[in-house]
C-alpha cells in the first residue's frame, strides 16, 4: 500500500521523462518556476504560522480554561474543515469581495468598492481559515495529555505563569503543533480552489493552467516534481522539529484532573475572540450558502438534492475511510514500533498523494487504470483507492499517535500469556488505539466527501456525488442549483467529526484516560507511557 | 451514552452507504450487464461541456434511438487530458468539449477519426477543424454588454480596439482576464494583430482602470447594476438575467464588420480514434448537427446555432450582424503565447 502511494511521484517521473532531461531543467531553473516556489513556499509558511497561532489558544482555552460554553467552541472550531475550498473561496469572494455582499450594505454608507482580497491576502485568509482545525485537533489531544505535575513543578520552582507556558508546556506541545502543522502546510501547497478563485499564483494553479492551456503534460509533471522536492523539505522540517526535544515516559502518577485557569476579566474579551472566529470561518460561507439557496428557491431553480447524490457521496467516502485506515494500520504499526530509516522512508513516502494536487493524483491513476488495471478502471474500487493515495497520511498520523500512547510492554504481556500475534492485535492493540483510529476515520470522510478533481475523473461513468453536484451547477454559474448538494456536504460530513468532538468533550479532560469513566484501555499503560504526540526519539 | 450514539451513527451511516450502495450496483449492472446486441448500442461520451446544458440533449438522443449512452462530465481540459493518458484503452468514443484549444489538443496528439464530409459540410469552414477531425456544434459570440440607462447603442464604437481610448477610462470597464473565453479571444488578438498589438491593446484598457471580475455572470450583474457602463462577455449570459427581470437594464452589442471583438468561439465535438462504437458515435454527431437539437442550443441555452435554417431566441442577436472576424479557429491554439503575454502585463 506505501508503494501505491508512490504511483503519482512514478507517474510524474514518466511524464517528465518525456520531454528529456535538458526540457526539464529549463523548466526547473526557469525565473518563474522559482517565483512560484517562493510564492508557494510563502504562502505555506504563512498559513501554517497563522493557523498554529489561531489553532494553539483556542485549544489551551477549550481545554483548560473556566472560557463560557467550551465545548460549543470546540465543535464550532473543528467545523471550518467540512467546508470545501472551492465552497468556501466563493463564499469570501461573494461577501467580501471588492464588490461583494458586504460592500452591498455599507453601499448607503458611500462605500463603493471595499479593498481588493484578491492575490496573497485573500489566499492566505481563506486557507486560514479552512485549514486550522487540523491544528486545533492534534494541538487539543496534546494539551488534555498534559501532565499536570510538570507544570507545578515549575511554578513551585519559582517560574510565573506566562514562562512556565513558554518554557514548560509549549516545548510539550510541539510535536502536535508540527503534526498539525505539516497537515497545513501540505494542504496549502495542493490546494486549487482557494487560490484559482483568490487569483493567487501558486503551484498547484501554474501545474491547472498548464493543464488547461495546452493540455502541456510534461511540464505539469516537471511542476508537480518540484512541488514533491518541497514536500520533502516541508516533512525534514516536521522531522527536525519533533526529532530533538525527548518526550520522556512518566512514571505513572494518579489519574489528575489539572486544574482550571480561571480566565478573571479575560473570561468574557477571550469567549468574543472564539465568537468572532466561529463567525468568519463557518458563518460567512454558510450565511453565503444560505444566501443562494433562499435566491434560487425563490427564482424556482431545481434543488438538485437527490438520495442518490447522497447516497453515493457517503458510500465512497465511508469505503475511503475505512480502507484508509486499514491501508495506515501496517505503516502506522512500522513508524510507532520500528523507528529507523526504512520505516521512516516508508511513512513519509505515504504523504506523496497528499501533497500533490488532486487532478494530478487523479491523472496519474487514470494512466495506471487505463493501462494496467484496467478490469477496475472507472470502478468504485479505484475511486476508493484514489481516496486512500490522496489521504492515507491523515490516518497514519491518527493512528500512529495512538499506538506510541499504548506501552509495548502490555504487547509483550500478552504473547507471553500464550495469545498468538494477530490475537493480541485484535484483543489487546485495537480496542487501545480505538479512539485514535476513529478521529482517522472521520477526518479521512470529510476529506473524501469534498474531493473533486479524483471524484470527477475516476468515479464510474454516471455516478454523480454531493461535490460533483456542486461543481456542475458552479461551473455554469447556478449558484441557486449548488446551494442545497453544498449545504447538505458541509452537514454531512461534519456529522461525524462533531459527534467525534463532542463524545471527547463529554469525558472529564484528564491527563491520562485511566481517568475516565467508561475505562479504555489505555488507561494501564498512558500511566507509564505519556508520549505526547509524536515519537520517542 | 455517547460512545453507544457515535457507533450507532456509524452503524447508521454505514447502513444507508450500503443500501444506496446495491442500488447504485444494480444500476451499474443493468447499465453493463446487457445482452450484446444491447451492449452494441451503447456509446460513451466524455463531456466537458456541463450536465445543466446538454444532460436534456442527451435524454432526447437516447429516446430516439435507443442508444445506451454513458456521459462522463468533467472540465473541458480535463476531460481532454483524461483521454490522452488513457491512450490505447479510452473507454470514451466521443469527446464533447466546450473550446477550440482542448478540440486542437485532442486533434494534434492524433486522437481523433476523420468525420464524414456530410456532417463536416453541415458547419462552416470557420467553425470545424481544417482535418475534419472535429466540428463545431454552437456557438458562443463575444460581446460588449451595456448598461442601458447609461448608455444607448448608438454611444458604441465600431470596434472593440477604441475602447483603449482615454474616454473610456475612469473604471468605465469591466473585464474578466482569468476567463477562458477572454484569453481565447486574447489569442484571436494576437493571431490578428501580433503580439505587439494585443499587448498594446492590453495596455490601453488597463490604463482606463477597468473593474476585475472573476467571470462572465459577474459582469453582466455589474453591468445591470450600473457599477459599470459596459463590460466584455459571452453573449449568453445576459439572457438568463432577462428571463428572470425582462427589465433588466443591460443589452449586447455585436461589433459589426467582422470586429475581433464579436469573435464566435465554439463547443464542438469529435469522434476517437479508438472509439468501438463507431456508428452510434456518427449517430450522436449527426443528431447535435441536426435541426431540432440545434434549436434546443439556441433556445435554450442561447447559444448560437451553427447550421442554417435553425429558428432561434427572439433575444439573440441576429446571425447575419455576426461575421466572424477573419480568423480560424483552428489558429487559437498558443494558449500559451496568450497566458505568457497577459502574465507579463501583470493581469493574471
Amino acid at each position: 500500500m506505501a508503494s501505491a502511494t508512490l504511483l503519482p511521484a512514478v507517474y510524474l517521473v514518466v511524464r517528465a521523462a518525456d520531454t528529456g532531461l535538458d526540457s526539464v531543467l529549463d523548466t526547473v531553473t526557469a525565473g518563474r518556476t522559482l517565483d512560484l516556489l517562493a510564492r508557494t513556499a510563502l504562502l505555506a509558511v504563512t498559513v501554517t504560522a497563522t493557523s498554529v497561532a489561531l489553532a494553539v489558544p483556542l485549544a489551551w482555552l477549550t481545554v483548560r480554561t473556566d472560557l463560557p460554553w467550551r465545548r460549543v467552541w470546540v465543535v464550532l472550531g473543528a467545523l471550518p474543515l467540512a467546508i470545501p475550498s472551492y465552497v468556501g473561496g466563493f463564499a469570501f469572494v461573494a461577501a467580501i469581495g471588492p464588490r461583494g455582499l458586504v460592500q452591498g450594505w455599507l453601499a448607503p454608507l458611500g462605500v463603493e468598492e471595499l479593498p481588493s482580497i484578491y492575490g496573497f491576502p485573500g489566499a492566505w485568509l481563506v486557507l486560514t481559515l479552512f485549514s486550522y482545525p487540523y491544528v486545533l485537533l492534534t494541538v487539543r489531544a496534546a494539551v488534555r495529555r498534559l501532565d499536570p505535575s510538570l507544570e507545578e513543578a515549575s511554578r513551585i520552582l519559582g517560574r510565573g505563569r506566562r514562562a512556565t507556558f513558554w518554557r514548560v508546556i509549549l516545548p510539550q506541545l510541539r510535536p502536535s503543533i508540527a503534526a498539525g502543522g505539516l497537515l497545513v502546510a501540505l494542504y496549502t501547497m495542493s490546494d486549487f480552489g482557494a487560490v484559482s478563485l483568490l487569483r493567487f499564483d501558486s503551484f498547484t494553479r501554474a501545474i491547472y493552467v498548464q493543464y488547461r492551456a495546452s493540455l502541456d503534460r510534461s511540464t505539469a509533471a516537471t511542476l508537480g516534481l518540484v512541488l514533491i522536492t518541497l514536500m520533502v523539505v516541508v516533512l525534514a522540517a516536521e522531522t527536525r522539529s519533533r526529532g530533538r526535544a525527548e518526550y520522556h515516559r512518566l512514571h505513572g502518577g494518579g489519574a489528575r484532573t489539572p486544574p482550571v485557569v480561571p480566565l478573571g476579566r479575560w473570561r468574557w474579551p477571550a469567549a468574543a475572540a472564539c465568537a468572532a472566529l466561529v463567525a468568519v470561518a463557518l458563518v460567512v460561507p454558510l450565511g453565503v450558502i444560505g444566501y443562494w439557496l433562499v435566491r434560487g428557491i425563490s427564482a424556482g431553480e431545481p434543488l438538485r438534492l437527490t438520495g442518490t447524490l447522497i447516497g453515493h457521496s457517503l458510500v465512497a467516502s465511508a469505503l475511503g475511510a475505512g480502507m484508509a485506515v486499514v491501508a495506515a494500520w501496517p505503516v502506522a504499526v512500522l513508524a510507532a514500533r520500528h523507528p529507523g530509516r526504512l520505516s521512516r522512508v516508508v511513512e513519509r513516502a505515504s504523504y506523496t498523494g497528499y501533497a500533490l494536487p488532486g487532478v494530478v493524483v487523479a491523472l496519474a491513476l487514470v494512466f495506471f487504470g487505463a493501462r494496467v488495471a484496467e478490469p477496475i478502471y472507472q470502478t468504485r474500487t479505484l475511486l476508493v483507492f484514489a481516496y486512500v493515495v490522496l489521504f492515507l497520511p491523515q490516518a497514519v498520523g491518527a493512528i500512529r499517535a495512538s499506538l506510541l500512547q499504548v506501552n509495548p510492554s502490555l504487547e509483550e504481556a500478552s504473547r507471553l500469556l500464550g495469545r498468538s500475534k494477530a490475537a493480541t492485535t485484535w484483543s489487546v492493540v485495537l480496542p487501545l488505539v480505538r479512539p485514535g483510529a476513529l478521529a482517522g476515520v472521520a477526518l479521512v470522510f470529510l476529506t473524501c466527501m469534498k474531493e473533486l478533481p479524483a471524484t470527477l475523473l475516476l468515479a464510474p461513468t454516471g455516478y454523480d456525488t454531493l461535490a460533483t453536484q456542486v461543481w456542475n451547477a458552479t461551473s455554469e454559474a447556478f449558484f441557486g442549483r449548488a446551494a442545497a448538494p453544498a449545504l447538505a456536504l458541509v452537514l454531512l460530513s461534519a456529522l461525524p467529526m462533531a459527534v467525534l468532538v463532542m463524545r471527547e468533550v463529554d469525558r472529564p479532560d484528564a491527563p491520562y484516560p485511566a481517568a475516565t469513566k467508561d475505562g479504555d484501555g489505555a488507561d494501564i499503560s498512558s500511566g507509564l507511557s505519556q508520549a505526547v504526540v509524536g515519537p520517542p526519539t | 451514552m455517547t460512545r453507544r450514539a457515535l457507533g450507532g451513527l456509524l452503524l447508521a451511516l454505514a447502513l444507508t452507504a450500503a443500501a444506496c450502495g446495491s442500488a447504485g450496483d444494480t444500476d451499474g449492472a443493468s447499465a453493463t450487464g446487457e445482452a450484446p446486441d444491447a451492449e452494441a448500442r451503447s456509446l460513451t461520451v466524455y463531456s466537458g461541456r456541463s450536465e445543466e446544458l446538454v444532460g436534456p440533449v442527451i435524454e432526447q438522443f437516447e429516446g430516439e434511438t435507443g442508444i445506451d449512452v454513458e456521459v462522463r462530465y468533467g472540465d473541458t481540459a480535463q476531460m481532454a487530458g483524461a483521454i490522452l493518458e488513457e491512450g490505447d484503452n479510452s473507454p470514451a468514443d466521443v469527446y464533447f468539449g466546450q473550446d477550440a484549444g482542448a478540440l486542437g489538443a485532442l486533434s494534434n496528439n492524433g486522437r481523433f477519426q476523420t468525420l464524414d464530409a456530410e456532417l463536416l459540410e453541415r458547419v462552416d469552414p470557420p467553425f470545424r477543424s481544417v482535418d475534419g477531425h472535429w466540428v463545431g456544434v454552437s456557438g458562443r459570440a463575444r460581446v460588449a454588454v451595456y448598461n442601458t440607462g447609461a448608455l444607448t447603442e448608438e454611444d458604441m464604437p465600431a470596434s472593440i480596439l477604441d475602447f483603449a481610448a482615454p474616454v473610456w477610462g475612469d473604471g468605465k470597464i469591466g473585464w474578466a482576464p482569468t476567463n477562458g473565453s477572454f484569453q481565447a479571444f486574447v489569442t484571436a488578438m494576437r493571431v490578428a494583430l501580433g503580439d505587439d498589438g494585443a499587448r498594446a491593446w492590453l495596455e490601453g484598457i488597463q490604463a482606463n482602470e477597468p473593474k476585475v471580475f472573476e467571470n462572465n455572470t459577474a459582469i453582466v450583474e455589474a453591468v445591470g447594476a450600473g457599477e459599470i457602463e459596459v463590460g466584455f462577455a459571452n453573449h449568453y449570459y445576459l439572457y438568463r438575467y432577462l428571463e428572470d427581470d425582462p427589465n433588466f437594464p443591460a443589452a449586447n452589442y455585436v461589433f459589426p464588420n467582422g470586429d475581433l471583438g464579436s469573435l464566435v468561439n465554439v463547443a464542438g465535438v469529435g469522434i476517437l480514434d479508438t472509439a468501438e462504437h463507431t456508428e452510434e458515435a456518427r449517430r450522436f454527431v449527426d443528431f447535435l448537427l441536426s435541426a431540432p437539437t440545434q434549436e434546443y442550443f439556441a433556445i435554450e441555452t442561447f447559444e448560437i446555432p451553427l447550421i442554417e435554417g435553425v429558428e432561434t431566441a427572439a433575444a439573440l442577436p441576429p446571425l447575419e450582424s455576426l461575421q466572424q472576424p477573419d480568423i480560424n479557429l483552428n489558429e487559437l491554439e498558443d494558449l500559451q503565447g496568450t497566458l505568457d503575454l497577459m502574465t507579463e502585463a501583470g493581469l493574471i
